[in-house]
């Protein structure tokens, strides 16, 4: 640490705690309070990184959230290591690692830095127009252009912390603990109100509270002791809860909001086991007040980003907040009267200001009056045309402004520095006003954009609404608040504030210089490194909204996301099209505010939490028997269950065999099940369904095809009329949430006349479905007083019985084309009567198979899967399924849809079965077919939406849609590979058993 | 995220709904005697206006009933909340 930069202040920075920390390579120190910035300043180190484009040498700019340049890595973990963290916003901790960012080898000689003498050959839109040609290039730029794009390194192991996400509601939501907004806060509460307050930084009071000049005074007390009691006050409150280390990230409508709150990133990295690392609040407020303050502009000029320019704000802070100075020969550069305030902190702490440079012709306001006082110089009407130093400024040079602030006139002065301070006035953080839909106005006294219009209940108050003196920000915070919060009177009304005015006022977007602008680098977005040239650039090439120009120079559009440049970009802009700044507006301020960690969105929805997920009752029993799970909407469901060392295909072939030659059990309890009840319950099925329902008898079980408005099919399932006015309906696993959705729909919307009741009775029941040429002999065995026999209980019907207490429902129905009985037990008995078919099929091979073998043997006869064979442009003729659609009923849902003029074309996709040439080759599902290869371009006709090779048939089946299906029986077509071609022949839908023989054992 | 005001349940968030679509189309009583254009008509055109929309929303996960609100566009604002079966407010 050098000793002649650290300064005398206790108060913010507690100098018995040293901390150690590691930039480059290199060993530290700092103390316990400082920022990574203040302790990298107060090791004399300014220079930090390098800018995106040219990779100039570039320092440490800001005292926050807007800092452009000194964003770094922190931390080397594989998982911890975090990218484009900014250095002025991380508090220092024991431990801290941190390395530059774009630059090779190292910050101070960087290879990259060559780009910055071909900076003539890479203006805005560079890449744009050089990697056009030729085309088929493309591929080739893409690898280079990818690995020099992007800052910093991603972590690439998984992310160990933890986060959180809680909700807050609150009467009043005050955001940025600054002086207005701690007034707003005191003012609210005093009124009963639940006030929550949030600050980005570690301590409240904002820039006032180091504030320590003797010109501006609250009640006759220095302003910032003023400030502290305040503090102290607020700190006792009941109604207000205080939330610190936390920035705001998103204004939504409604005053929905969204924050962040840092709770482990300052402390050392021991000290941060099992602690959550961050917190995402989910803030519903009544009322919001917007108390954001304002940043710093800097001001555009020659070589305006030499590493020791920084802001007069960040300066002054560096020294009265941290202790900190900047440099030992210090500069300033302004067109305004803050930046006085900085040359007052420079000579209390005892550090050298050469000058002060101002564009203004004068100016007479109580704070220059003191400056002037004390003997400092400084240049009126003049500014800064080079400065000069490639690792650190050394020099600036300056000349006299002309009457039109367009040119430089007289000779040139050279001063010498190692720090430069720049104000260019300020400029109100709207962001998170306009986040929420609010309209800006243009201040055209100011050259500011203020909030204007909103449609929510919110107030901005202080800098934020474009108040910057004192009397002004506490005066007009105090009335508003009252206003907004419609109170008569509040603590603070007679409140007597005295500071400095300004009076005279001057700002020149684009500074002139002796040289011509081409041969200039007036930098305006320091992190994307794009200049007021390339703005012009951007005007001349025909580019005309602000929208536009900033994609075209990526103005704005770094981490920092222009908080330092737009407002340059858009008076450059405003000047060079002769356009009033209020008519151009603004670009688009978009959440998050400030970037947040994917952690901190995702909060504790990772892993297992991801999603929530559903298991059968006889979950336990699969995983137990080592199956495989597959998703099926939220459901796990059993894949397969490999034996030893058996690969997927082996347990399918085994299970499918043992299904088909003997017996097979399937855990169907996912299949949607909704009970349907009421005397109009046969009616509405004849609506929703396209087949006929009426006949139906008590007892008997049917398949129902359900459409869509648009004719497409929607769901499929079988319903079992279970008494007089009382149905159960079974849908696809996947479909069944919106299945009763789109049922209750019409019921409460279109038939509201009708007395229909729907219950979701999915996780109800649990069904063991028993299956193959024994399934008989087995259910026989648990079941021995049922009648079995095919007249007493034949296909497609149904049997209630008793299993000691268990009810019992068996339907006798088959989605496998084998002799399969469905039986459902109220959930709690689910493994009960799992365990129960496979003891009792033991004798007979009973094998459980999973979702994958369950669609092999229903694609062998020729069965469809909702959502794989169809997708959502199928109708039932397309499905050749025509004798599903009964012509009797006068109408249902999508039947006037099965004769537009698109749905009765010939030529649509139709379903047809496909066999490979080579019986052992098996498509890929999703591959495409096509007649002619070589005709370029290639027509598709069509793809494979089911593929599996069938070992009972041995050989490779597959289900597909295809243009024309239905005439093309018979046809050969080929499917194209990567690296084959195969040969198929379109077939029938139905592979095996097409007398449906085997329905009957 | 809005905040709505189910005319079952009271205030909720927006998380708990679903959004069906411009309201007031009635299914045709007899779909059949329209020709093509008529029922594509019914089918698939919808408004999307800037202003006051009217549309149907489902308290999908509270009470499952579905109303009408009144939302204008530009803004998000919610004007009015009404019953299925009611006839759209004057606004």
């Amino acid at each position: 640490m050098s000793k002649n930069l650290r300064i005398n202040n206790k108060q913010f920075v507690d100098e018995t705690r040293k901390l150690s920390f590691v930039f480059n390579g290199k060993k530290l120190h700092g103390y316990k309070g400082d920022t990574l910035a203040s302790a990298l300043l107060s090791n004399g180190i300014h220079l930090v990184g390098r800018s995106f484009k040219y990779h100039r040498p570039r320092g440490i700019m800001t005292s926050g959230s807007e800092e452009p340049n000194a964003i770094l890595q922190i931390g080397n973990d594989d998982a911890l290591t975090e990218p484009n963290v900014r250095a002025t916003e991380i508090e220092l901790y024991d431990g801290l690692v941190c390395n530059s960012q774009n630059c090779w080898p190292s910050v101070k000689f960087d290879i990259g830095g060559i780009n910055n003498f071909l900076s003539p050959l890479l203006p805005a839109g560079f890449y744009y127009k050089t990697f056009m040609w030729p085309a088929n290039f493309w591929e080739k730029y893409e690898y280079f252009i990818r690995k020099s794009a992007g800052l910093g390194k991603s972590p690439t192991k998984q992310d160990p912390d933890m986060y959180d996400h809680r909700y807050i509601h609150c009467d009043i939501l005050i955001v940025g603990g600054g002086v207005s907004g701690l007034i707003a806060a005191k003012i609210a509460s005093d009124d009963n109100k639940k006030v929550l307050l949030l600050e980005d930084k570690e301590l409240l009071g904002g820039s006032l509270i180091y504030d320590d000049s003797d010109i501006s005074k609250i009640d006759d007390q220095k302003s910032s002791e003023w400030l502290k009691k305040l503090i102290d006050n607020i700190k006792k409150d009941q109604n207000i809860t205080i939330k610190t280390r936390t920035s705001l990230a998103a204004y939504h409508n409604y005053n929905f909001l969204l924050a962040r709150q840092n709770l482990t990133d300052h402390l050392s990295v021991s000290d941060r086991n099992n602690k959550i690392r961050q917190r995402l609040y989910k803030i519903r407020a009544k009322k919001v007040i917007i108390s954001t303050g304002a940043i710093e502009r800097p001001q555009v000029f020659h070589n305006n980003d030499r590493p020791g320019i920084m802001l007069a704000s960040a300066v002054k802070k560096y020294i009265d907040y941290y202790g900190v100075r900047c440099g030992l020969e210090n500069v300033i550069f302004t067109n305004n009267d803050s930046a006085y305030e900085t040359a007052l902190s420079l000579y209390k702490s005892g550090t050298k200001l050469n000058a002060i440079v101002d564009i203004r012709d004068n100016s007479s306001s109580e704070i220059v009056n003191q400056v002037k006082s004390l003997g400092i110089q400084i240049y009126w009407n003049h500014t800064i045309v080079d400065t000069k130093g490639y690792k650190r400024i050394n020099k600036v040079t300056i000349m006299k402004l002309n009457d039109k602030g367009n040119d430089v006139i007289g000779k040139k002065i050279e001063l010498n520095c190692d720090c430069l301070a720049i104000s260019g006035g300020w400029t109100p953080m709207v962001h998170l006003f306009t986040q929420s839909g609010g309209k800006l106005r243009f201040d055209n006294k100011d050259n500011i954009f203020v909030p204007d219009k909103t449609n929510l209940d919110q107030l901005s108050i202080g800098s934020a609404k474009g108040d910057f003196e004192l009397d002004e920000v506490l005066k007009n915070s105090i009335k508003d608040t009252k206003k907004f919060l419609q109170i008569e009177n509040s603590n603070f009304d007679k409140i007597n504030v005295k500071c400095s005015k300004e009076k005279e006022k001057k700002n020149i977007w684009l500074l002139p210089s002796d040289k011509p602008l081409s041969n200039t680098k007036p930098f305006l977005d320091y992190q994307n490194d794009s200049t007021a040239k390339d703005i012009k650039l951007a005007l001349r090439e025909g580019f005309k909204s602000i929208e536009h120009v900033k994609r075209y120079t990526t103005t704005g559009m770094g981490t920092d996301q222009g908080k330092l440049a737009n407002m340059h970009a858009l008076g450059i802009v405003a000047d060079t099209t002769n356009t009033n700044m209020g008519d151009l507006g603004t670009t688009t301020f978009r959440p998050p505010y400030t970037p947040l960690t994917f952690g901190t969105i995702v909060g504790r929805n990772v892993g297992q939490f991801f999603d929530t997920f559903r298991k059968t009752p006889m979950h336990e029993w699969h995983v137990d028997k080592s199956a495989k799970f597959e998703n099926v909407g939220q459901w796990k469901r059993a894949w397969y269950y490999p034996k030893d060392t058996e690969t997927m295909h082996d347990a399918v072939q085994r299970e499918s065999k043992a299904a088909r030659e003997s017996s097979g059990i399937l855990d169907a309890s996912t299949l949607g099940k909704i009970d349907i009840q009421g005397t109009d319950a046969n009616e509405f099925l004849n609506r929703v369904y396209t087949n006929a329902w009426s006949k139906l008898q008590i007892g008997k079980c049917r398949y129902g095809l359900m459409l869509n408005e648009d004719g497409m099919v929607y769901d499929d399932g079988v319903t079992t009329k279970l008494g007089e006015n009382h149905y159960l309906m079974t849908t696809t696993t996947g479909g069944a949430a919106n299945v009763i959705s789109k049922l209750e729909d019409y019921l409460q919307t279109e038939w509201p006349e009708l007395d229909v009741f729907l219950t979701s009775v999915t996780d109800h029941y649990a069904t063991a479905c028993v299956c193959g040429p024994n399934a008989k002999k087995i259910i026989n065995k648990i079941f021995k007083d049922l009648n079995l026999s095919d007249e007493s209980f034949p296909h497609m019907s149904f049997k209630e019985v008793k299993l000691g207490n268990i009810n019992c429902r068996i339907m006798r129905i088959s989605f496998t084309g084998e002799l399969s009985y469905e039986i459902n037990v109220e959930a709690s008995y689910g493994k009960y009567i799992w365990e129960k078919c496979i003891e009792a099929g033991k004798e007979f091979n009973i094998t459980p198979y999973g979702t994958e073998t369950m669609h092999l043997l229903r694609a062998e006869k020729g069965f469809i899967i909702v959502g794989q064979d169809t997708d959502g442009t199928m109708t039932p003729v397309d499905l050749q399924m025509d004798w599903i659609i009964s012509k009797k009923k006068y109408d249902f849902i999508g039947k006037r849809s099965l004769y537009r003029s698109d749905t009765i074309r010939e030529d649509r996709k139709q379903l047809v079965g496909l066999l490979t040439d080579d019986p052992n080759e098996i498509l890929e599902e999703g591959a495409q077919i096509v007649k002619d290869e070589n005709k370029k371009p290639v027509n598709m006709l069509g793809h494979v939406t089911s593929s599996y090779f069938s070992p009972t048939l041995k050989k490779s089946i597959a289900l597909a849609v295809l243009k024309e299906g239905k005439q093309l029986k018979g046809q050969k077509l080929l499917v194209p590979m990567i690296n084959k071609t195969i040969k198929v022949t379109v077939s029938d839908t139905v592979f095996l058993d097409k007398e449906n023989e085997r329905i009957n054992g | 995220m809005f905040l709505i005001n189910c005319p079952y349940c009271g205030v909720r968030d927006q998380s708990e709904f679903v959004s069906g679509g411009e309201a007031h189309i009635a299914r045709p009583k007899q779909p059949t005697e329209l020709n093509d254009d008529q029922w594509a008509e019914y089918l698939f055109m919808r408004k999307n206006i800037k202003g006051i929309q009217f549309e149907r929303w489902n308290h999908v996960h509270g009470c499952r009933k579905w109303f009408n609100v009144a939302r204008d566009t530009s803004n998000d604002k919610i004007e009015k909340i009404y019953k299925m079966g009611e006839q759209p407010p004057k606004i």
